[in-house]
């Protein structure tokens, strides 16, 4: 079966994030100061070929811890589906 | 002869220069390309500055994946000095030789400018040929330098003596440039625990030679010049 992995890789809460930070600033100075605790992260997505769900999101995970996210810095967010 | 691999990535730009600082000691130095398996029986290997594959996902994170890292994690399991420098110092973190990671400057931009940093630990291959708290004035050129790490690690560095380079604080009126990136506990450079490996920001091969206006970072060289080579034969193909 084939199935679309969707990776959310974002900067671990609690590190400064300054493209955050930059991004919140530039909002505010275009009117939309209500906006805040803004993060900038990375989306990645793949196709995969594996006999269930489960066995596509356990390889998805070993992407993410290898390569795809760095776990001294990053979280990371994993949705799976088919097609 | 003490023999010196440099290992040029796809993107890496201060390889030759790394090479010139190295060949300048008195040391055999040569280039190894990042899809060979073996160092050809190098004492010391020297992951030199750059963008290794564009820089793309992170800093880094690829060029650990190349087939040359391979021998390089063995060489340094084996005991063997490594100095990575800027995006060397990158790659050696993702590939978890040394802690933490270095993420965005703090500024945002990309930072290329002479910096004053003083050496903390001179028990490395790298810095023996410097006195512990000399000051020196080294340039860096980088976006992604802001060192990074929990506080256990960060304690444990501290602790254990492993930073190896420090940017001088930020004090108002003085002409020292200070730390440029945001760095956590100002930390320019570390080491593992044995000394043996070790991972900079600035760029010590770009001050090693007084037509280049200074020698401040000849000492890395020297220091390194002065390690013995191996005495064991090695399985890998020598040259």
């Amino acid at each position: 079966m084939r199935f679309r992995v969707h990776v959310r890789v974002m900067p671990r809460g609690g590190l400064l994030d300054p493209q955050g930070q930059a991004v919140e600033h530039a909002l505010s100075a275009l009117g939309f100061a209500e906006a805040g605790g803004v993060r900038v992260g990375r989306a990645i997505e793949l196709s995969i070929s594996a006999a269930s769900r489960e066995d596509a999101e356990t390889r998805a995970r070993q992407m993410c811890e290898k390569l795809l996210a760095n776990p001294v810095t990053e979280d990371y967010l994993l949705e799976v589906e088919e097609g | 002869m003490l023999k010196v691999a440099v290992v040029r990535f796809p993107g890496s730009n201060c390889d030759l220069d790394s090479l010139r600082a190295v060949e300048r000691v008195g040391a055999d130095g040569y280039f190894v390309w990042h899809r060979d398996a073996h160092l050809q029986g190098a004492d010391v290997v020297v992951l030199p500055g750059g963008f290794s594959y564009g820089d793309y996902l992170r800093s880094g994170a690829i060029a650990r994946f190349s087939p040359i890292m391979q021998a390089v994690q063995r060489h340094a399991a084996d005991g063997g000095p490594v100095l990575g420098i800027c995006n060397g110092f990158q790659i050696l973190c993702e590939a978890h030789l040394l802690p933490g990671a270095l993420l965005r400057n703090a500024g945002l931009t990309f930072v290329s400018k002479p910096v004053d940093v003083i050496v903390e630990r001179t028990l490395t291959g790298f810095t023996s040929a410097y006195a512990a708290g000399a000051q020196l004035r080294l340039p860096v050129a980088h976006g992604d330098g802001r060192f990074v790490a929990s506080d256990d690690t960060l304690h444990l560095l501290e602790a254990e003596g492993r930073v190896v380079l420090r940017y001088v604080e930020s004090t108002e009126g003085s002409p020292l440039q200070p730390n440029p990136n945001g760095s956590a506990h100002h930390i320019a450079g570390i080491c593992n625990p044995e000394g043996t490996v070790v991972g900079i920001m600035p760029h010590p091969e770009r001050v090693a030679d007084p037509l280049l206006g200074s020698c401040d970072g000849l000492g890395f060289f020297t220091s390194l010049a002065a390690l013995q080579p191996k005495t064991t034969t090695s399985t890998a193909p020598g040259r």
